[in-house]
């Protein structure tokens, strides 16, 4: 099982003039979904699984499915045809976890990274034939790293050019070099860039409202946490060129000189 | 062991052709056999640029369509037998360039050439981005100002993922030419300064081509600038750059800087 973090909302469009100032807030929301890992031969596992379903009928309905096909040695055309295969059980896949981009298309529903771990979920046992059973529990509502668990984190030592973007919504992103004007950094921790940055920054892009913005020198052409932003303009002017850190108070980010 | 170079900025009206054409004479001069290959199909200026434009018949897209073979299309230099065009179809567009139409044109040009300099058209179209395909340097051509500096970013990025040699985990070797350059405007701060281009760029500097008069005149007068008037300010720094492509150790000088109270008064004469 695990959780799916979903980016809700999308920057708007910038090049409009608003007539509306209000931000508009970028949220990531967890929800659960099934994980169903297929193994080969197709033909035997699905057996299996109208077995399974035989048992409990509408186990499957109004679950968010995902399919895990990492090590499968399956080409696109099989994995289409076992997406159709489950589609005619009624079990619709929302996305596709641990695929090859070579697997992935339009006509293949998205892949998914970054799911974490949560409780496994009962199958039906045998003798109960009831629609309700293992129902999941309520979506994990931001859910808090536990103690012995890791944070995911990538290190990137060359400069992020113009054009260019580094999406990471597990955790925290480290720059050692720049971020240019028009690249873009997003992040589901912190974003810590030792260099100058003068593009986009936008870290806790799951919704996590304790991500930090960190620089060396700050030239940026916009800051976000949480789905909160500032543009260049909103900068006091004696934060340029300084090393800076930022974070949340409340809905407001803060910005403090480091040293 | 031939090395095929891509002239690119990304922003146009940088220089890219005058700094191919000078580049290429500089090489030739050094009786290195080389080619100036022109990707800016539909608004092909190289021609111009290098006195040659009553003396196209074929071009790149007809060798690419095989109307033509490759040497019935390379035109010879008239001041420099070590010197060769390969022009742009001025009547077609840059679809007609298919990647694997150029990459036998390079294959071929590998053969018999020390050097393939391919001139890129603006842009990050399919021109571009096939004119930089098969490059081994990259010679980024960049004015001191803020558009022209974030283009060149941008091509740079497209360098490093979007060659053949980014594909095979290789790296493309890139320099940073820094054309149109007025000392003077930069102290005044009214241009970028050469550390903060550098700064922002990331990449070695090949050489600072200072604002000058000489290289319009060069360009009218058909002739790359390094052989119109190989003693003029430009010419000398182009020559510089091209020594240090052929991996010689030349001192970097920011033009302008030597220039003492004497050069001062007699301005741009003495540059």
């Amino acid at each position: 099982m695990l959780n799916i973090d979903l980016i809700k909302g999308k920057l708007m469009n910038m090049n409009k003039v608003l007539t509306d100032t209000r931000p508009i807030r970028l949220k990531g929301r967890s929800f659960l979904a099934l994980v169903l890992t297929p193994e080969l031969p197709f033909e035997g596992w699905l057996a299996r699984l109208d077995d399974l379903a035989a048992r409990s009928a509408g186990f499957f309905l109004r679950r968010p499915i995902v399919l895990d096909v990492e090590g499968l040695d399956i080409d696109r055309s099989q994995l289409k045809e076992l997406i159709g295969e489950l589609g005619n059980r009624s079990v619709r896949v929302l996305g596709v976890d641990g695929a090859r981009s070579s697997l992935l298309g339009a006509d293949i529903p998205p892949a998914l990274t970054g799911g974490r771990e949560a409780s496994d979920f009962e199958a039906p046992a045998e003798t109960t034939v009831d629609a309700d059973q293992g129902k999941p529990e309520a979506p994990a509502h931001d859910p808090e790293p536990q103690p012995v668990r890791t944070m995911p984190s990538i290190i990137i030592s060359q400069p992020v050019r113009s054009g260019q973007s580094v999406v990471f919504p597990e955790g925290d992103v480290t720059i050692v070099g720049s971020v240019a004007s028009g690249a873009e950094v997003v992040a589901g921790g912190s974003i810590h860039v030792y260099g100058t940055l003068r593009g986009r920054a936008l870290a806790g892009s799951v919704g996590n409202s304790s991500a930090r913005i960190f620089c060396s020198k700050l030239e940026a052409e916009l800051l976000a946490i949480d789905g909160l932003y500032k543009t260049a303009e909103d900068l006091e002017p004696h934060l340029r060129g300084q090393a800076v850190q930022l974070w949340l108070e409340g809905d407001a980010i803060v910005a403090k000189t480091l040293n | 062991m031939a090395k095929i170079i891509v002239v690119t900025s990304g922003k146009g009206g940088v220089g890219k052709t005058t700094s191919t054409a000078a580049l290429g004479a500089a090489l030739a001069q050094r009786n290195e056999k080389t080619v100036v290959v022109d990707f800016d199909v539909g608004l092909r200026n190289l021609d111009l640029v290098m006195g040659a434009e009553r003396r196209v018949v074929y071009d790149l897209v007809n060798v690419i369509q095989g109307d033509a073979k490759l040497p019935q299309a390379l035109i010879r230099d008239k001041r420099l037998e070590t010197l060769h065009l390969l022009p742009a179809s001025q009547t077609r567009d840059k679809d007609n360039l298919t990647a694997e139409g150029v990459k036998r044109v390079m294959d071929e040009l590998r053969k018999s050439f020390d050097w393939i300099i391919c001139d890129s058209p603006a842009g990050i179209e399919r021109g571009a981005t096939l004119a930089m395909r098969h490059a081994d340097i990259a010679v980024v051509v960049t004015n001191p100002e803020v558009s022209s500096v974030r283009d060149s970013d941008r091509i740079i990025g497209l360098l490093d993922a979007k060659t053949a040699k980014a594909e095979r985990g290789e790296r493309v070797e890139k320099h940073l030419l820094l054309t149109r350059y007025d000392a003077n405007r930069a102290e005044r701060g009214d241009m970028l300064k050469v550390d903060d281009v550098l700064e922002i760029l990331s990449i070695p500097l090949l050489g600072i081509i200072p604002e000058s008069m000489d290289v319009l005149r060069a360009s009218n007068l058909g002739a790359p600038v390094t052989l119109a008037d190989s003693r003029s300010a430009p010419a000398l720094a182009y020559l510089d750059a091209a020594r240090r492509l052929a991996g010689e150790t030349v001192p970097i000088t920011i033009p302008g800087e030597r220039r003492g109270l004497f050069g001062k008064i007699f301005g741009r004469r003495a540059a």
